[in-house]
């Protein structure tokens, strides 16, 4: 489903990423870790078409998007949460969730400044998406509250239901368990799978908790200085004389 | 507190939430329609002015409060809109076409400057947008043959199929009626996926484009409409002063407006129906207490820029929400009395943030 060949960028002088090739198969749950710096939430903004590829090809469904403009990633059916989460920090969740469903949008400024009936459906469809989103995530008590007062943890949910009220194929998860508590993260465990089973969404994640690597993935890219170290199973990566090393900064 | 109980959809999309609070809109628009019955001119004028600021406002406020850019140049705008209704109106347009022609047109350049300054934020648009207010100024000067250039054009009387709307009265009605389908419209855009969109732009660039929104297509389209709506307040503008001159419209202008909207309340329209209100009644307050000051400072002039300078920086600095959200405030606090705490309206401590993109 998406395949990266022989990726290299660098930035300045650092090799963020050097020749690295992943395939994510439809379905699965694939995760990449490694250390600080190791590059994973570049790999990300290559995807996101934020970076230019110095070499190799990104490609989706087995069309190329190494030269696809940033907006247009989302139509593709790939959407995405940040490390550090990016809400739209004045608005209320409500709100966020309905900013998301953009790529849906089938009307023009001119229907909306009459406001005709069709906007109206359209509206109505949004919040429909929107209010299933926060069932699933158990937002109700957030609904109307704005993102800069809700703790971190809640805010790293939300930029979840996100990206999910955008329908994607593909999703990508940076770091989406930092900062939550560990009930927070033991929701996100079961979260994540019915996202995956339930929604049918494939999901890519970086994460540095192996504990939840381990539940919810099927495969792991291990990653140091941009280069890979290893792909496999959970428990064959964890236990990798390299990944080993990598951790233990020798 | 209100709760207001959100039994459907319609409910949460519709522009009034609850009856009490379309009640309250009703009253007020109809205040505003019997007004001229018992106003004098003056202040029938006055009003035709806060209506026409308050267009303006809204053109800003779209750009400003809900894209977040910043324009220093939208006097051009309102300059362009005036002129170019006034030159297709003394050429025999209708008024209802060279009006909307002239907000057309004006849309039209806006895109232009949209397109020209895409790369630029914060203080480099600002300089762009400023220097393009000084080139329109320039060339209304410099184009006799189509402007008048420093003498002067006249603007027709307006008639509308044949009636005429030059007594203040028509004309107040002519605003008000403008003014209440601009502020439609925009309420609309504001509830649809468009209007999210610009809110997108503003508070995350890159969350914005992660979600398929593209860039260059919605700050174009924000300073179309930006623009667009400035223009129209322009035109109608033409008729109020009568006589069109590059001086009647200096930086001074683009200031007020900016001014309304930060007074206001960014991203709120209440905010620039408040600030509308403010940059009209400021000047007359100057002139009253004009007679209780020294001579010599009120001779050295200067007096209103100082005032308006004086009170946008202490907005911007003890009160960013503006008087609209010091209303919302003052508000809650009523409604929660005894019970108000002043620590509701702390922000959070809001988390560090790496410089890179993440
Ligand atoms: N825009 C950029 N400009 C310069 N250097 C960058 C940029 N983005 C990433 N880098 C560098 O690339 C390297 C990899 O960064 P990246 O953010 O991908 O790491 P990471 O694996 O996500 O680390 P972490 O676990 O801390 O999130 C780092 O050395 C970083 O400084
Ligand atoms: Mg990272």
């Amino acid at each position: 489903m998406l395949e990266a060949e022989g990726i290299s960028v660098s930035f300045g002088g650092v090799h963020a990423i050097q020749d690295l090739s992943f395939k994510v198969e439809k379905g699965e749950i694939f995760s990449i870790m490694g250390p600080n710096g190791a590059g994973k939430t570049t790999v990300f903004n290559l995807i996101s078409r934020f970076y230019d590829v110095d070499e190799g090809r990104i490609a989706f469904e087995g069309e190329d998007i190494t030269k696809v403009s940033p907006h247009a990633i989302a139509r593709k059916g790939i959407a995405r949460t940040f490390q550090n989460v990016e809400l739209f920090e004045h608005e209320t969740v409500l709100k966020n969730l309905l900013i998301a469903q953009h790529i849906h949008k089938k009307t023009s400024v001119l229907t909306e400044f009459l406001f005709t009936p069709k906007v109206r459906k359209q509206e109505i469809a949004f919040r429909r998406k929107a209010e299933d989103v926060i069932d699933l995530l158990h937002l109700q008590n957030y609904r109307e509250t704005t993102v800069d007062s809700l703790p971190f943890g809640i805010r790293k949910i939300v930029e979840i239901g996100r990206a999910l009220c955008m329908d994607p194929k593909l999703l990508l998860l940076d770091e989406p368990s930092s900062g939550l508590n560990p009930e927070e993260s033991e929701d996100l465990s079961f979260w994540i799978e019915d996202i995956n089973e339930d929604l049918g969404i494939t999901i890519v994640m970086v994460e540095h908790d192996m504990n939840l690597i381990g539940q919810v993935s099927n495969r792991v890219l291990a990653m140091a200085d941009g280069k890979e170290l290893t792909t496999g199973n959970p428990e064959e990566v964890r236990v990798h004389p390299d990944v080993v090393d990598a951790y233990l900064g020798t | 507190m209100r709760f207001v109980l959100k039994t459907n959809y319609g409910r949460d999309i519709d522009i009034f939430k609850h009856r009490a609070h379309a009640a309250w809109y009703i009253v007020l628009i109809g205040l505003l329609i019997i007004a001229p019955l018992f106003l004098d001119v003056f202040y029938e004028t006055q009003l035709t002015e806060l209506f026409i600021w308050a267009i303006a406002g809204a053109g800003l406020m779209l750009l400003v409060g809900y894209t977040g850019l910043v324009s220093l140049g939208h006097v051009a705008f309102m300059a362009l809109g005036a002129y170019i209704h006034a030159i297709l109106y003394s050429r025999g347009w209708p008024l209802v076409l060279s009006i909307p022609a002239s907000a057309i047109m004006t849309g039209g350049i806006g895109v232009l400057i949209g397109v020209a300054s895409l790369r630029m934020t914060g203080i480099y648009l600002a300089i762009a947008t400023l220097a393009f207010a000084m080139i329109v100024e320039k060339v209304l000067a410099h184009w006799p043959a189509l402007t008048g250039g420093h003498s002067g054009f006249r603007v027709d009387d307006p008639t509308l199929f044949g009636l005429s709307l030059d007594s203040s009265t028509a004309y107040y009605y002519t605003c008000l009626t403008v003014l209440l389908f601009v502020f439609l419209a925009v309420i609309n855009l504001l509830r649809s996926p468009t209007g999210r969109s610009f809110i997108a732009v503003r508070d995350s660039e890159i969350s914005a484009q992660a979600l398929g929104v593209n860039l260059l297509r919605t700050k174009t389209l924000a300073f179309a409409l930006s623009a667009a709506l400035t223009g129209l307040a322009g035109a109608l503008y033409a008729h109020r002063i009568g006589f069109l001159f590059p001086d009647a419209f200096t930086i001074m202008t683009s200031i007020m407006l900016l001014m309304l909207v930060v007074v206001g309340g960014l991203g709120s329209l209440h905010g620039v129906v408040f600030g509308a209100f403010f940059i009209t009644i400021v000047p007359q307050i100057i002139a009253i207490v004009r007679d209780w000051l020294p001579t010599e400072l009120v001779q050295r002039g200067g007096l209103e820029p100082l005032t308006f300078g004086a009170v946008l920086i202490l907005f911007l600095v003890f009160e960013p929400l503006g008087f609209y959200g010091r209303w919302v405030k003052v508000r809650l606090f009523f409604s929660q009395f005894p019970l108000y705490r002043k620590k509701t309206f702390l922000r959070q401590k809001s988390y560090l943030k790496t410089e890179r993109v993440h």
